[in-house]
C-alpha cells in the first residue's frame, strides 16, 4: 500500500493521463510541470487565492492542496478543458465581453468556480454566484464584471451592455473587448512562472529571518558538494558589477544579495541554484548561515528618536528624503479663517498582493543575456541588470511575459538580477518563482503614513489655509520613497483652491521592507486627511459637504498649491455635480434609516481627488513605433507594459484611429527591449497619457508619410491589403506596392515612431513650478452601513465619477475604476501588512467577492489637449477617493472620525467607545 | 524517500500507525498551507481511500459523522434543526473549494483556537471517536481539544468519527461568526448555540465561544442563567459580563484586541440568543 513509487492514473480534461510525481506532490504542480497544463495558476500554494481551482469529479477544489495520490482514478477538469475545438465556451465568451479578466491570473480559477456553480445551478442569483466564487481572489477587477459575466451567461441578468456615454470615433471610444483577452481565458497566456526551457535550473533565495543584524556564512562549498543536485550557492561576492540597485539614477542603495548586513526581514542573502528536485528538498535551516540579530528601527517614531540606530551608513538621522510645497503666508491664512479643523491620522503598510508572485527566467546567449520576466518596467530592468552584471545595456534583453498584476510592486527588481547572475555565471538557463510568503516579505509596500494636518476656512466656507506634515515609513531602502516625499506635498491640499499652503513630508529609513510605488505614491494616504478636514470644516460652517467641495473645487484658470495655473481639462466640479442626485437621495435615505435607531447605522460620504499624470517635474518620455510589412501587416511596437490595465488594447485603438485603419488590422508586440522602444514605466498613470500620445504621433506620422508617398490629400481612406495599400481620396485611387519597398530589420517597409514627453517645469525650494502636464480628477460617493456594537463596516454602494479627458475604452476604464475602488476599500477597512505576522493571504486580508458593493461609474470627458484624443490617466486616480469617502460616511453615520487605517472592527469599536466615554464625562 | 500510505480500509491504517509514526492526511487543507516553500517529505498516512470513513449515519442514539465527511457533505445532508448552526459554520469555512475538501475531523485535529467547527460541536456535546489498533475510545470534544494546536490524540490513533447525541426534535441551534471580510476569513470571535425548548421556555441551553481562549469554551454560568427563561426576544438580556469573563481568556493579535473580543462576544451572545428566542418563541 505504499504508493510512493507508482504512477497515478487519472483523467484530465477527458483524456487518460498518468502522473509520475511523488504521491504527496500538489496536483497543481504536477498538472503544470508534468502535463504542461499551466492554465492552472499558483498564487499561494495555501488555499488562500483560489487561482489553482480545478474541478475534481465535477467539484471545485484548490489543486494546490490536493496530493496527486488523491486524484487517482478521478476526473480532473482544468481551464484548458473549457474551450471546445478552440472555440470559447459561453462562459469564457461572457468573461471576454464583460472585461471580467484584466491581468488574467485569477481568471482560470474564476472560470472553474463559475463552471462548478453553473453545472449545479444554471440560474444563480448574485448572492449564489458570490458564494460559489468567493474562494477565488482577484486583485484587479473588483469582482463586479466577473459577477456580471456569470449572471449574463446564466441568463439571470441579460447582457446589459453598459451604456456608452462617450462618442466613439472608430476605435477610440469604443467598448472593444481586450485584444489580448482570449489567451487569458483559455489558459494559454504565459505568465512569469509558466515557461522555462526544459534544461533550466531552479533558483531559490535564502532570506533574512531577522529585521536587522549581521550574518556569516559557513562552508558553502562543502554544502554544495554534499548535494549533487545543487550547482551553485551565490553570494554578494559573486556579483561582478555593482551590488546596488534602485529606481533612481543616483542613490542606488539596495543590494541584490546582502553583504554581511541585513536591514529587513525577507532581504535576499543567498541564491541556491540547482535542479528542481534538489532545490525543493532544501530547508532554509540547511544553509550554513549564522545570524546575529540586532534591535531593529521600527516605525517613523523609531527612526526619528534621538539616539536611534542608523539604518544605512551615510544617511544620518535616518532621513531618506523631504518634500515641501509652500505658498502664500500660512499664518495669515489661519488668521483669516473663521473655522479651523485639524487632526492626526495613521495608515499601515499595504501589500500589492498581485495574485501572480514574482517569476521569470534567464539565459545566456553568447555575450548577451535574455530575461523573461513579469514586469512593469522592461527598460529599467535592462539598465539595472546591466549595471549589476557589469555589462553593457545592449547586452541585456528583457522579454516581458504576461504580468499577473503589478500596481507598482513590479516596478522594482525582484528575480531579474538573480536569474541573470546565475544564468550568466553558470551558462545554463535559470528560473525562479517566489513563494507567496517570500513575495510578501521581500517586495515593496505602500508607505505607512503618520499625518498631522489642519485647514481653515471663512464663515462662508471658502478655504483660506492648509497645513500638512506627513512622515512616511520608507523601510530599509530608497525604492520610490523620494517620489512619495515629492508627490505628497504637491497633492496634500486636495483638489481645492487654497491661497495659503504649507505642506511638508519626510520619508524615513527603518528596518522594514522597502516602501515603494503603490497606486498613488502616498496620495491615497494624504487624501484620507485632507478629505476629513473638508468634512469637518463643512460641518463647522453648517454647509453640506458636497456643496462645500463644489465651492472650493479647483477649476480651469485656478492656481494649484504649486502655483500652477490649470489651463485645460479640469473636470472636478463636473464630477461633484454628477454625484449630486445620488447624494441627495442617499443622504435622505440614510436619515430615514437612522431614525429607526438600532445598532446598524447608514452613512453617506463623499471625497474628491486629483492626481498628476506622469513623473513629478521629471522628463518621462515614451517612444512608440508602428510599422507595415511588405505583406501589409501593421504592427505596433508597444513598450507600454500591460499588467492588466490595458495598454495592449488601448494603444492599438489609438494607433488604429491615428493611422486610419480598423483596430483588428493591428498586431501588437509588447515590451521586448530588442523590438520596442522605451515607453517608460507603467506607473504614475502615465501610459494612456504619455505612451498613448506617442502612439498617436507615430500613427499620424506614418499616415502622413503614406499620404505623401501616394500623393493624396489628408482625407484619403487607407486600405491596407495583401502587399499593398490602396488609398482613396474622393474619386482618386492610388495603390502603393509594399512588396517593392525595402525591408527593415523587423521586415517592415514603412515605419514611423512617435515620442512624447509631457512638459513640466522643475519645482523650486518651495515646491512652486509645474510638476505635471495634466491632472486626473474624480469624486467618490460611498454608502456604508456600520454596526456600532461590533465595529464592522459594510460598504453598500460606491458611485465613482472621474474626469478621464477622453474615454479611449469605457469598458476598460470601468474595470480600472472598479479595481481602484476595491483596493481603496481594502486600504480603508482591512489591509495591514505586519512583517513576520501577515506574510500570507490568510492573515493579510484583501477584499473578497462579498466585500465589494455595486459600483456606478460616471465618466466625465474634459479633454486634455496634450493627451491622445484628449485622454489622460486613470490607474491611480480611481483608488484615491475611496477610503476617504468611506471614512467620511462612517463619520456621517456615527459622528466618529476614524484616524487609523485600516479600520478593522476592533479599531472602529474602540473609536466609538472612546467618543461615547468622552460624551459621558 | 518518504512513505505515502493510502489504504482502503481502517485496519490497515491502524496497523500502519502501530508500527511507526505517520502524519495523518485527510482533506489536506491544513496540511498543505503549513508547508509552503518547504519540502513535502513527511511520512504520510492518507485516509481518503477509506470509503467507510465518509458520510453521516443515524446510529440510534446519536448521529455518526465519519472522519472523512467534508464541510460540503454536512451542508448537503438532511439533518435535524440542532445541526443548523453547524451547517452555517460549514458554509462559513473558507470558500467552496475548502468546503469540498476539508473535513470536520481534520478541523478538530488541527485544533486551531479559531476552528469554526468547534463551538457548535461543543454545544452539541459531541464526542470524538479515537481508534487505534488495540481499541477505540471516546472523548467529549471539549476534552479532546487540549490547547492551541494540541489534542488528546495519541500517535497510534486516528479520529474515526464525531458522534453527536440526538436531541429532541424541537432543539434549535445557531452559529455566529465575526470576521473582517466576507469570505475566506479566520474568525475574530465565533459562537455556537444549542437551545432545547421546554414549552415556551429554555429547557436546556448550551453555549460555546471560539477564538477567545486556546480552545473553544462552554459558558456554564450563562447556560444556567438561561435555563427556564421564556423564549422571546428578551432572551439575550440574560447575558452579563460576569457569565463570560470568568471563562474566556482572549488575546491581542492582528485580527483584534482582547478587549474587543470580549466586548464583541457579549454583543454576539445577546444577539444570537434574542434572535433564537424570537424565532423559537414565534414557532412555539
Ligand atoms: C483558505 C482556507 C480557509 C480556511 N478557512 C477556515 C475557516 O473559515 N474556518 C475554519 O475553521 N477553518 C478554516 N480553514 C482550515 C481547514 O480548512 C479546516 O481546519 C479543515 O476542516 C481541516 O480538514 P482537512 O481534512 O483538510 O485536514 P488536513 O489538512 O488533512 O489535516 C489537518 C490536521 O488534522 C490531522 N487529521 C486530519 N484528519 C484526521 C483524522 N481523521 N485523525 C487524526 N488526525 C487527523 C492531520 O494530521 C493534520 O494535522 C481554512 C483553510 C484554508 C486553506
Ligand atoms: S494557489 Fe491554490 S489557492 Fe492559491
Ligand atoms: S484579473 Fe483578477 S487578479 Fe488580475
Amino acid at each position: 500500500m505504499n504508493i510512493a513509487a507508482a504512477a497515478t492514473k487519472l483523467t484530465v480534461n477527458g483524456e487518460a493521463a498518468a502522473l509520475r510525481s511523488p504521491p504527496a506532490t500538489r496536483l497543481a504542480e504536477a498538472l503544470r510541470s508534468e502535463l504542461g497544463l499551466t492554465g492552472t495558476k499558483v498564487g499561494c500554494d495555501a488555499g488562500d487565492c483560489g487561482a489553482c481551482t480545478v474541478l475534481l469529479d465535477g467539484e471545485q477544489v484548490c489543486a494546490c492542496m490536493v496530493p496527486v495520490a488523491q486524484a487517482a482514478g478521478r476526473d480532473v477538469t482544468t481551464v484548458e478543458g473549457l474551450a471546445r475545438d478552440r472555440a470559447l465556451s459561453d462562459l469564457q465568451a461572457a468573461f471576454l465581453r464583460h472585461g471580467a479578466a484584466q491581468c488574467g491570473i485569477c481568471t482560470p480559477g474564476m472560470l472553474m468556480a463559475a463552471r462548478d456553480l453553473l453545472d449545479r445551478n444554471p440560474s444563480p442569483t448574485e448572492r449564489e454566484a458570490a458564494d460559489a466564487l468567493g474562494g477565488v481572489l482577484c486583485r484587479c477587477t473588483g469582482y463586479r464584471k466577473i459577477v456580471e459575466a456569470v449572471l449574463d451567461v446564466a441568463g439571470s441578468q441579460p447582457c446589459a451592455e453598459p451604456e456608452t456615454h462617450v462618442r466613439p470615433a472608430a476605435a477610440v471610444g469604443a467598448r472593444i473587448a481586450r485584444l489580448d483577452g482570449t489567451p487569458k481565458l483559455t489558459g494559454d497566456e504565459v505568465f512569469g512562472a509558466d515557461f522555462a526551457p526544459p534544461d533550466a535550473l531552479t533558483l531559490r533565495v535564502i532570506r533574512s529571518p531577522v529585521a536587522r543584524g549581521r550574518f556569516e556564512t559557513g562552508d558553502l562549498a562543502a554544502f554544495r558538494q554534499a548535494r549533487p543536485g545543487i550547482a551553485a550557492v551565490l553570494t554578494a561576492a559573486d556579483i561582478p558589477g555593482s551590488n546596488a540597485f534602485g529606481v533612481y539614477p543616483v542613490g542606488k542603495d539596495q543590494p541584490v544579495l546582502a553583504d554581511r548586513i541585513v536591514r529587513y526581514r525577507g532581504e535576499a542573502v543567498l541564491a541556491v541554484v540547482g535542479n528542481s528536485a534538489a532545490v525543493a528538498a532544501l530547508r532554509d535551516e540547511d544553509l550554513p548561515v549564522s545570524w546575529h540579530e540586532e534591535e531593529p528601527v521600527v516605525g517613523v517614531e523609531g527612526a526619528a528618536a534621538s539616539g536611534a540606530a542608523i539604518v544605512q551608513a551615510g544617511r544620518d538621522g535616518n532621513v531618506l528624503a523631504r518634500g515641501r510645497v509652500v505658498k502664500g503666508d500660512i499664518e495669515r491664512g489661519f488668521a483669516e479663517a473663521d473655522f479651523v479643523a485639524g487632526g492626526e491620522w495613521r495608515t499601515s503598510f499595504v501589500e500589492h498582493a498581485y495574485i501572480e508572485p514574482e517569476a521569470g527566467w534567464a539565459r545566456r546567449i553568447g555575450d548577451r543575456l535574455e530575461i523573461h520576466v513579469s514586469t512593469q518596467s522592461p527598460y529599467m530592468d535592462r539598465d539595472e541588470t546591466a549595471l549589476i552584471l557589469g555589462i553593457g545595456e545592449e547586452q541585456v534583453r528583457i522579454v516581458p511575459t504576461a504580468c499577473g498584476g503589478g500596481f507598482g510592486g513590479k516596478l522594482d527588481l525582484s528575480v531579474q538580477p538573480l536569474v541573470a547572475l546565475a544564468a550568466w555565471t553558470l551558462g545554463v538557463p535559470v528560473r525562479c518563482t517566489y513563494t507567496r510568503p517570500e513575495s510578501m516579505a521581500s517586495s515593496t509596500k505602500r508607505h505607512p503614513a503618520a499625518i498631522r494636518a489642519r485647514a481653515g476656512c471663512t464663515a462662508e466656507g471658502t478655504l483660506t489655509a492648509f497645513e500638512f506634515h506627513g512622515d512616511f515609513d520608507s523601510g530599509a531602502y530608497a525604492s520610490w520613497g523620494p517620489t512619495v516625499a515629492d508627490r505628497v506635498p504637491v497633492h496634500a491640499t486636495g483638489p481645492y483652491v487654497v491661497p495659503h499652503v504649507k505642506n511638508t513630508s519626510c520619508a524615513w529609513l527603518t528596518n522594514a521592507p522597502p516602501s515603494g510605488a503603490f497606486r498613488g505614491f502616498g496620495v491615497p494616504q494624504s487624501a484620507i486627511a485632507n478629505e476629513a478636514l473638508l468634512d469637518d470644516l463643512a460641518g463647522q460652517c453648517g454647509i453640506d459637504p458636497l456643496a462645500f467641495r463644489l465651492r472650493n473645487a479647483i477649476r480651469k484658470g485656478d492656481e494649484t498649491s504649486s502655483g500652477q495655473v490649470l489651463e485645460h481639462s479640469a473636470g472636478l466640479a463636473d464630477c461633484f455635480e454628477a454625484l449630486q442626485a445620488d447624494w441627495d437621495r442617499e443622504r435622505a435615505e440614510a436619515e430615514r434609516i437612522n431614525r429607526a435607531g438600532g445598532p446598524l447605522r447608514r452613512g453617506v460620504g463623499v471625497a474628491g481627488m486629483w492626481y498628476g499624470c506622469g513623473n513629478t517635474s521629471m522628463s518621462n518620455p515614451s517612444t512608440m513605433k508602428i510599422g507595415i510589412s511588405a505583406e501589409g501587416q501593421v504592427t505596433l511596437y508597444n513598450g507600454a507594459m500591460d499588467m492588466g490595465q490595458g495598454p495592449n488594447t488601448i494603444m492599438p485603438q489609438i494607433a488604429a484611429d491615428a493611422l486610419g485603419v480598423p483596430v483588428e488590422r493591428i498586431a501588437n508586440i509588447a515590451g521586448d527591449t530588442d523590438r520596442t522602444a522605451d515607453a517608460g514605466k507603467s506607473s504614475a498613470s502615465r501610459q494612456t497619457f504619455v505612451s498613448g500620445r506617442a502612439t498617436q504621433i507615430a500613427g499620424e506620422t506614418l499616415r502622413a508619410d503614406i499620404l505623401r508617398l501616394a500623393n493624396v490629400g489628408p482625407a484619403a481612406a487607407l486600405e491596407i491589403g495583401d502587399g499593398r495599400i490602396v488609398l482613396r481620396d474622393g474619386d482618386a485611387e492610388r495603390t502603393l506596392d509594399l512588396r517593392a519597398m525595402a525591408r527593415d530589420a523587423e521586415g517592415d517597409v514603412l515605419a514611423a515612431d512617435g515620442t512624447f514627453d509631457p512638459p513640466t517645469e522643475p519645482l523650486d525650494a518651495d515646491g512652486q513650478g509645474v510638476p505635471y502636464a495634466t491632472y486626473g480628477f474624480g469624486a467618490h460617493l460611498a454608502v456604508i452601513d456600520i454596526d456600532i456594537e461590533l465595529g464592522t463596516v459594510k460598504v453598500q454602494r460606491i458611485v465613482a465619477a472621474h474626469d478621464v479627458g477622453r474615454a479611449i475604452n469605457p469598458t476598460l476604464l470601468e474595470g480600472q475604476i472598479h479595481g481602484g475602488v476595491a483596493q481603496g476599500l481594502g486600504l480603508a477597512l482591512m489591509e495591514e501588512y505586519v512583517p513576520g505576522r501577515t506574510e500570507n493571504l490568510h492573515d493579510y486580508l484583501i477584499p473578497t467577492f462579498g466585500d465589494i458593493p455595486p459600483i456606478d461609474t460616471i465618466l466625465i470627458e474634459d479633454p486634455e489637449p496634450l493627451g491622445p484624443y484628449g485622454a489622460k490617466g486613470i490607474g491611480e486616480q480611481a483608488l484615491i477617493p475611496t477610503a476617504p469617502a468611506i471614512f467620511n460616511a462612517v463619520h456621517h453615520a456615527t459622528g466618529v472620525r476614524l484616524r487609523h487605517a485600516p479600520a478593522l472592527p476592533h479599531r472602529v469599536r474602540e473609536a466609538l467607545l472612546a467618543v461615547q466615554e468622552a460624551g459621558h464625562t | 524517500m518518504s512513505v505515502y500510505l493510502r489504504p482502503d480500509n481502517l485496519e490497515e491504517a491502524l496497523d500502519a500507525l502501530r508500527c511507526r509514526p505517520l502524519t495523518v492526511l485527510a482533506g489536506g487543507t491544513d496540511y498543505f498551507p503549513g508547508r509552503v516553500g518547504r519540502p513535502l517529505d513527511d511520512d504520510l498516512l492518507d485516509l481518503t481511500g477509506i470509503a467507510a470513513l465518509r458520510g453521516i449515519a443515524d446510529e440510534g442514539g446519536y448521529w455518526r459523522i465519519g472522519a472523512l465527511t467534508t464541510w460540503m457533505d454536512l451542508v448537503r445532508a438532511d439533518l435535524p434543526a440542532c445541526f443548523d448552526g453547524l451547517k452555517d459554520a460549514a458554509r462559513e469555512v473558507g470558500g467552496v473549494q475548502i468546503q469540498n475538501a476539508g473535513t470536520l475531523a481534520g478541523n478538530l485535529c488541527n485544533a486551531s483556537p479559531a476552528a469554526d467547527g468547534a463551538p457548535n460541536l461543543a454545544a452539541l456535546e459531541a464526542e470524538v471517536e479515537l481508534s487505534a489498533a488495540d481499541g477505540v475510545r471516546r472523548l467529549p470534544v471539549t476534552d479532546f481539544l487540549t490547547g492551541n494546536r494540541t489534542t488528546a490524540l495519541e500517535s497510534n490513533e486516528i479520529v474515526t468519527a464525531v458522534l453527536v447525541p440526538k436531541l429532541p426534535g424541537a432543539a434549535a441551534s445557531a452559529f455566529l461568526k465575526l470576521g473582517a471580510r466576507r469570505y475566506l476569513v479566520i474568525s475574530i470571535v465565533m459562537i455556537g448555540i444549542v437551545l432545547v425548548p421546554d414549552g415556551g421556555t429554555v429547557g436546556n441551553a448550551r453555549i460555546a465561544v471560539g477564538a477567545c481562549s486556546p480552545v473553544t469554551r462552554r459558558l456554564p454560568a450563562l447556560e444556567a442563567a438561561l435555563n427556564g427563561r421564556p423564549l422571546d426576544a428578551a432572551l439575550g438580556e440574560a447575558v452579563s459580563a460576569e457569565t463570560v469573563e470568568t471563562v474566556l481568556t482572549p488575546i491581542d493579535d492582528v485580527r483584534g484586541s482582547a478587549g474587543f473580543r470580549m466586548d464583541a462576544t457579549l454583543t454576539m451572545l445577546r444577539r444570537g440568543l434574542s434572535d433564537m428566542g424570537r424565532r423559537i418563541g414565534a414557532g412555539a
